[in-house]
């Protein structure tokens, strides 16, 4: 029996296996090298960048609870200068493609930060953040509302040639509708889901947790909601779609693709446990020799009704 | 920085309130430097994501030990470890604290409040000489470890809230008595609850002293990537945020910058 293949070609993005980081829970690469061999992950996303550096919000910022975390970090980052002098050059001495996560506070934003990366050696492509629960302006204030995620899908189509992959919201009532919306705006691909909206109180002080009084639920949580979430979206689109939601092990990653995901990102298990990404590598890699499958791609979307 | 998995070697009640829980991690071992921590994967906690952080309370040759009370649920999980179990463990993290030279001028000064102990007897198994520790807590239930630093030659001096052990106060009060007759320049080492560090850091500011400080903030990764435990410091006059796992836990006095309510 021959190996299977797991590399893939995702919106024109060549990888070694169809297993990311997310976005937020990766830093921008060296926070985890000395643990991680970068090379022999599938993509790494990095941590959203806006067009200036931003602050992020007040502490304190996460709180677990059972099955997952509740975090309000609110895009903390060095801006999209801060990051091409300071961790660009890093990544570039690795074989893995770098994805950024882009945000703004309008659609202008957006497409600026897009166009000043179009075009940066090192950069295979663009995953725009339509959908942070945790931030005013921005974020799901967009990818909550079709019109807003048309203009600033479209906006960033019009300045980079890059690939770009809206990442979207959880808590829409009809995922099919933005997934189409994003397609018909230009999208390459599609990144789902982002974390849910969500609240911890503090029963004896009876204030939230979190400073930012609410938050976005990621972790094991919320994975049969991203399940359902990439399922509705495969069947309404066409282009490859990003699963997020809750892989802790490449069970979880494998039911994603059964579901319609081309390929899949951890997030909140990279805290748990750094090695998982490559252990969900290894995983599939059993899985489809188990089953006699010859590529990962043999496995997307065969869910069987 | 590693991911290993050891052993429990030793899992023993400290006084009535307190453990000290002791691995056999030879890579964290070889590398760990007093003021940092260990981040320990709780899988008797199996809905559990994050790890807890640990301040080193000892090494000694392949095993490393922390010191810790129950707080929470993760703590409260972990006297269920026992001996021969193994646990996964990310570390050394952190910065940990600098070490003086045994020429230096200044007199280690400790500062500890409840287990805030831990990294500071690691850190005087570690310095080529003696100094002073002040040590304070609620009860003498809360102070831990005053033998171990005798043993090792340290002058201990001590501060309860009820009384019940040394000064009935706060540890500021016999640390201020010191200083008011103090012939030597301190340097300032301490661990403890928010109030006592910014106490501590006024001290050494106000004194032209160096005082380092272990920070604790609620920590997600431990490594620097999620930006939960960012702390306000200042350098060369330009404030920024720093993680506290990554950055510090050890900051000079200096670079705190303290928000208006805290604690």
């Amino acid at each position: 029996m021959t190996t299977p293949q797991l590399g893939i070609t995702l919106a024109g993005i060549r990888m070694k296996n169809p297993v990311m980081v997310a976005s937020g829970t990766f830093g921008y690469g060296p926070e985890y090298a000395d643990l991680v061999d970068l090379n022999r992950l599938g993509a790494i996303v990095v941590k959203g960048i806006s067009l200036e550096p931003w602050g992020g919000n007040r502490t304190p910022r996460l709180v677990e609870v059972s099955g997952g975390l509740v975090n309000a970090i609110g895009l903390q980052n060095p801006g999209v200068q801060g990051f091409v002098a300071k961790y660009l050059p890093f990544l570039r001495h690795f074989d893995v493609p770098v994805i950024v996560n882009i945000w703004g506070k309008t659609a202008e934003e957006y497409a600026e930060v897009a166009a000043r990366l179009d075009g940066t050696e090192g950069i295979a492509g663009l995953e725009i953040n339509i959908s942070c629960p945790n931030i005013k302006a921005g974020g799901s204030a967009f990818g909550t509302n079709l019109e807003s995620t048309a203009r600033v899908v479209g906006a960033v189509r019009r300045r980079t040639r890059l690939p770009i992959i809206p990442k979207l919201a959880p808590n829409v009532s009809d995922i099919a509708a933005f997934a189409r919306c994003c397609v018909e705006n230009g999208a390459d691909a599609l990144s789902l889901i982002n974390s849910y909206p969500a609240m911890v109180i503090d029963i004896e002080s009876r204030r939230p947790v979190l400073a930012n009084v609410t938050g976005g639920l990621s972790g094991p949580a919320i994975h049969p909601i991203a399940v359902k979430l990439v399922y509705d979206a495969a069947r309404a689109v066409k282009v490859p779609l990003i699963a997020i939601g809750g892989i802790t092990q490449a069970r979880e990653a494998i039911e994603f693709m059964i579901a319609g995901a081309s390929a899949v990102a951890v997030g909140t298990a990279n805290f748990t446990e750094p090695l998982t990404a490559l252990e969900v590598v290894d995983g599939i890699t059993r899985y489809l020799g188990a089953h006699g499958l010859a590529s990962a791609g043999e496995l997307v979307g065969t869910v069987r009704l | 920085m590693h991911v290993e998995e050891g052993s429990v070697v030793a899992h023993e009640p400290m006084g009535s309130a307190y453990r000290v829980l002791t691995l056999r991690l030879p890579r964290v071992a070889a590398q760990a430097r007093p003021g940092q921590f260990v981040h320990l994967r709780l899988a008797m906690l199996s809905d559990a994501v994050l790890r807890r952080p640990f301040s080193i309370y000892r090494v000694d040759g392949d095993c490393v030990s922390i010191l810790y009370k129950t707080i929470g649920r993760g703590t409260a999980a972990m006297k269920s470890i026992r001996l021969g179990d193994a646990m996964n463990v990310l570390g050394p993290l952190g910065n940990g604290f600098p070490l003086p030279t045994a020429d230096a001028i200044a007199l280690p000064v400790l500062v500890a409040g409840g287990y805030g102990v831990a990294p500071l007897y690691f850190l005087a198994s570690r310095l080529p000489r003696t100094g002073l520790l002040f040590a304070g807590g609620a009860t003498n239930a809360d102070i831990l470890c005053v033998e171990c630093f005798q043993a090792l030659g340290w002058d201990v001096r001590l501060a309860t809230d009820d009384g019940s052990l040394g000064v009935r106060g706060l540890v500021t009060a016999p640390l201020d008595a010191w200083l008011g007759e103090a012939r030597r320049e301190p340097e300032f080492f301490a661990c403890g609850p928010n109030g006592m560090l910014r106490a501590v850091g006024e001290r050494a500011v106000a004194g032209g002293w160096k005082g380092w400080l272990s920070l604790d903030r609620h920590m997600g990764c431990g490594v620097g990537a999620c930006l939960a435990c960012v702390q306000m410091i200042r350098k060369d006059g330009v404030e920024t945020l720093a993680r506290v796992c990554k950055d510090g836990p050890i900051f000079e006095s200096r670079e705190v910058v303290w928000e208006p309510s805290e604690p």
